[in-house]
């Protein structure tokens, strides 16, 4: 299924997946989130993941942020095996890696936007400044509001701030916009798609929105369980050029 | 690389959801509070008696081995002191005496004991509160103790009057004193001080001397033994050297009225200080593990972030680790100050009726420390195993919403009445037989807290059910007169003529030394008619026994400490006159709640004793309107004390008032707050893990007393399973607790009372009403867009 374009052979991947499979027993039911993907990742791409729900996009994301283990397949980030390896080095991974953006946020209440961006960079290698990441999104008038003080554009700019303070090299982001209005949503993007270009991190975007699909360098779909497609964009077009 | 300790953006988190979950932080720490302040008072009101006493006996040197004699030479001192293991001796004279004071008509008691006349005491010596020792003069001076001084506001330089040896004189006090050997003042025969009516006077070993009789001799003898001796040897010896002496039998300390009661006050508060805060603790340690587990069960999501951001499962624990020892952190240093706050006057309440020189408050700090630790421990615990659940999860499947736990249809239990059941309704019982290990857990912790209320107000009734059984049925005397000594029966014709008197029966009272192989007790044996009218001899059920032509009866708690049975035989010593050893048949058991005593057919027991047909004293029954009884009682020379029995039952009703009673008020207290705390948190808890699921059935239309009801009526069967549970619980506990509180002086029964289990329904229940009205603000103000926001 592997379909990579011959200007980026020389690439080195950032994350190569294979025959990754990942089945999971939600109540009484088990479900076959992913079939078998083969994939791979570069630097400093900018990827959307477009599919339907339950299409498996959100846990292929997961595996590859180490938020989820494989059940079967190998999943390698810079040449590093995530598939087996102890929860210590995947906590390990994460904090020094990966970044993620939630749709629902996911920011903790009891904690400023400043403090919210704290907490991450507090323990990661050398991160940049709460006040510098959310300066990149655009906040700072508004870093000591509490979430509840802020609209939910803020809220998801503050986890994108939040996301990319450590600096890192991968950012994931799940439905970033989908609890968003479309006016609030194109602000977001243009944040991520600033972000992929200024620091060069790759970032993976996952939306069922085809349109958020136009600014990225690839656009991969998932069907069932599987990718169905893949196309390589040489045009994209900048977030505002966007709207649905 | 990893640090250990929480970092500043979680402590701030940690601190914000502290200050914002405040009413539930309350209820926790509350639990731990009471836990800690239960314990705190136990320990400190034990301690505290039992460390002024030791510095009063070891400061004033109270002696370990006692002897009455009838009259021995004073050579024989210099003889005991010569006996191996003897350390120091003295002798004194003590006799008794009628005492008069102007304003108070009744008789007194009193008993005088010599002090040396230019020395001080080497035994037993004396506390002097105000003035000092009595001094030769042309009035006799005496020292009085402390708490007849105050019963009768007496000072330095007052006098009083003394029937001493049948003449009347007049006595100037010197000063107010302190005896460790009357730390708790006991009248000879009774179990309760009675300051007014009995008291100890000090005189010159010289005066009493001249009174009484007693030039160059002594009628009882107090010795010190050196380190190491063995007390027996030396009671044998004494025996031995002064039995020619009419000797009464030498005693050690464990055998002495004041030191006797200490003990035994010592010993129940030593199993309170462990029996309570154990039950306080435990269920305080299990409701702890339960909140504490739910409440962070509830954090599962904010876990789970943590973790995708890469914070390490050790941080994660230790912050979490860290936030519930806050809580338990509050509870303890609340608990702590609220303890010693409370348990000084409490312990200074229970001492009132021992008579220290310097209250000595304290506590163990090692038992305290033990019990903070399993406090804390326990919270961690709970803690820890949910923490730990979140921690094992992928971040991911953390992150998911659960999965929706299946439900089952409940036709088949609930038959066609499930149908007609609103959609409330059928929620309420799919989710509790959905969690029932859950909903099990909540149950068992309201029902223990509901049994922490029995426990303490068990012994309100059992007292006043005690006390009915004594002085309704058992005593049916009005007075109790005894006598200076024994007298011929005929006596009590004379008593019977007096005008106001119904009724009068006489009584022997012998002081005997049981023994049944190596197990001993110093009792006073009554001699009682056949069929006693003035005071019942109760059988199990309650019936009077008729006292058998031979044997001897038992109160059922002396013949279980002797280890005796009906139809054993039991060896009786007797303690004064010509001191006999009899073996005599156990007839039966005796079902007395206070005091322990042995009973015999009087004319039985006088011939057993190869004796007249005499009596020491006489219970009467008269007219109370009549005020010229106690009047012409007063005047009969050979009544050496009147006791009223009205005034002996509200003397006890008022000790155990003041000292079981006040201790479990505030227990009972305690009990109702945790209660409270209990039923609230698990209503707050049942709130936070369905806020979600409410909001969402506001979104679909419901009102807000539908959703109110979901939750109000989750509660409600929760509590009707937990009452009953409580019930039973509170039952044992109760029953654990007056078995170990048994002791001679009384016996608290096994009461259960309907007013009982009502008390502490109503207590569970105004908690639980209490929780609601306050949860239903919350319910009732749902955020429908916030609540479902917040995923």
């Amino acid at each position: 299924m592997t379909n990579t374009p011959a200007n980026r052979n020389s690439q080195t991947p950032v994350f190569r997946a294979k025959g990754v499979t990942k089945t999971y027993t939600m109540g009484d039911v088990k479900i076959h989130a992913l079939r078998g993907i083969d994939l791979e990742l570069f630097a400093g791409e900018f990827v959307v993941l477009l599919g339907a729900s339950g299409s498996g996009k959100s846990t292929l994301l997961n595996i590859l942020g180490g938020l989820d283990t494989a059940s079967t397949g190998e999943v390698q980030y810079q040449n590093h095996a995530l598939v087996g390896i102890p929860d210590r080095e995947l906590t390990q991974f994460r904090r020094e890696h990966v970044g993620f953006v939630f749709q629902f946020y996911n920011l903790i209440p009891s904690l400023t936007a400043r403090e919210n961006v704290a907490i991450v960079t507090e323990i990661a290698r050398d991160p940049m400044t709460p006040e510098a990441a959310l300066a990149l999104v655009g906040l700072s008038e508004r870093m000591d509001h509490f979430p509840a003080q802020l609209s939910g554009g803020e809220q998801q700019r503050v986890a994108i701030a939040r996301a990319i303070a450590k600096r890192p090299a991968v950012l994931l982001c799940d439905e970033p916009t989908g609890a968003l209005d479309s006016k609030t949503g194109i602000r977001v993007l243009e944040v991520l798609a600033h972000i992929n270009q200024s620091l060069g991190t790759t970032t993976a975007v996952i939306t069922h929105n085809a349109v958020i699909g136009d600014m990225a360098d690839r656009v991969i779909r998932l069907s069932d369980g599987m990718i169905a497609d893949i196309q390589h964009r040489h045009e994209k077009r900048k977030p505002a050029e966007l709207s649905w | 690389m990893v640090k250990a300790l929480p970092n500043g953006s979680l402590k701030r988190k940690m601190l914000r959801e502290l200050s914002g979950m405040m009413g539930q932080l309350v209820a926790i720490a509350s639990v731990v509070a009471i836990g800690t302040m239960v314990l705190i008072i136990s320990l400190s009101t034990r301690l505290s008696i039992a460390q002024s006493q030791q510095y009063f006996y070891d400061q004033y040197q109270f002696a370990d081995v006692f002897m009455h004699v009838t009259r021995a030479p004073n050579d024989m001192a210099m003889r005991l002191q010569e006996l191996p293991g003897v350390n120091q001796v003295e002798t004194r004279i003590i006799a008794s005496a009628r005492i008069q004071i102007d304003d108070f008509p009744e008789p007194i008691q009193g008993q005088f004991q010599s002090v040396p006349d230019f020395s001080e005491p080497m035994l037993n010596r004396l506390y002097y509160r105000y003035g000092g020792p009595p001094q030769a003069g042309q009035i006799p001076q005496v020292v009085v103790t402390e708490p007849f001084a105050e019963a009768h506001h007496l000072q330095v330089g007052d006098s009083i009057q003394a029937i001493l040896n049948g003449r009347l004189q007049r006595l100037e006090i010197s000063g107010i004193a302190l005896s460790p050997e009357h730390i708790y003042q006991l009248e000879p025969n009774s179990i309760l001080p009675d300051y007014q009516r009995f008291g100890v006077f000090f005189m010159q070993r010289s005066a009493l001397a001249t009174v009484f009789d007693l030039e160059g001799a002594f009628n009882q003898v107090s010795v010190s033994i050196q380190y190491g001796a063995d007390p027996h040897d030396v009671v044998s010896q004494m025996n031995a050297l002064l039995e020619r002496f009419g000797s009464h039998g030498a005693y050690l300390r464990e055998e002495q009225a004041s030191h006797r009661f200490l003990s035994e006050e010592l010993e129940q508060l030593r199993i309170l200080s462990w029996v309570l805060p154990t039950i306080f603790l435990s269920v305080a340690a299990f409701l702890l593990h339960v909140l504490m587990g739910r409440m962070m069960l509830m954090q599962r999501q904010t876990i789970a972030l943590l973790k995708a951001f890469g914070y390490s499962n050790r941080q994660i624990l230790t912050h979490y680790l860290s936030f519930s020892l806050c809580i338990v952190g509050l509870g303890l240093i609340v608990g702590t100050l609220l303890g010693y706050w409370v348990a000084e006057p409490l312990a200074r309440l229970y001492a009132m009726y021992f008579k220290f020189p310097e209250f000595m408050f304290g506590i163990q700090i090692q038992a305290l420390g033990v019990a903070m630790a399993i406090t804390a421990l326990a919270a961690l615990a709970g803690t820890f195993s949910s923490v730990r659940k979140a921690l094992i999860m992928s971040p991911a499947e953390a992150m998911r919403p659960p999965a929706p736990p299946s439900f089952h249809h409940h036709q088949s239990i609930l038959g066609p009445m499930y149908q007609k059941l609103t959609p409330g309704t059928r929620m309420i019982v799919r989710t509790l037989s959905r969690h029932w290990f859950r909903s099990v857990i909540a149950i068992f912790g309201i029902g223990m807290s509901g049994a922490l209320l029995i426990l303490g107000g068990h012994q309100f009734n059992a007292v006043d059910h005690m006390l009915d059984h004594q002085y309704r049925g058992v005593f049916r005397m009005d007075l109790d007169v005894q006598f200076t000594e024994a007298r011929p029966h005929r006596v009590i014709h004379e008593l019977t003529s007096i005008p106001g008197v119904f009724f009068a029966e006489g009584y022997r009272q012998v002081p005997v030394r049981l023994h049944n192989r190596h197990r001993y007790e110093r009792v006073s044996l009554s001699g009682l008619p056949e069929q006693p009218h003035l005071r019942h001899v109760l059988n199990q059920q309650m019936k009077s026994e008729t006292l058998p032509g031979d044997g001897i009866l038992l109160t059922r708690y002396l013949a279980e400490s002797l280890q005796l049975n009906a139809g054993d035989s039991v060896y009786v010593e007797t303690l004064v006159g010509h001191q006999r050893r009899l073996e005599l048949r156990v007839a039966a058991l005796v079902d007395e709640p206070i005091g322990i005593g042995a009973y015999m057919e009087r004319v039985a027991l006088n011939r057993t004793l190869f004796e007249d047909d005499v009596v020491d004293g006489a219970w009467l029954l008269i007219d109370a309107t009549d005020p010229t009884v106690y009047q012409t009682l007063q005047r009969l020379p050979y009544i050496a004390s009147i006791g009223s029995l009205l005034d002996a039952e509200s003397d006890i009703r008022d000790y155990i008032q003041d000292t079981v009673l006040s201790v479990m008020m505030i227990m009972f207290f305690l009990a109702g707050t945790m209660t409270f705390a209990v039923v609230y948190n698990n209503a707050r808890i049942m709130f936070s893990e369905r806020e979600r699921e409410l909001a969402s059935m506001r979104v679909l239309g419901f009102t807000r007393w539908e959703v109110l009801w979901v939750l109000v009526g989750e509660l409600a069967v929760l509590i009707v399973i937990a009452i009953p549970l409580g019930w039973i619980f509170g039952a044992g506990f109760s029953y654990a607790m007056v078995s170990a509180l048994s002791m001679d002086m009384f016996r608290i029964p096994w009461v259960l009372d309907m007013r009982l289990f009502a008390m502490a329904t109503f207590g569970v229940l105004f908690a639980a009403l209490l929780s609601i009205a306050l949860i239903s603000r919350r319910v009732l103000n749902l955020d429908m867009i916030q609540a479902l926001k917040t995923e």
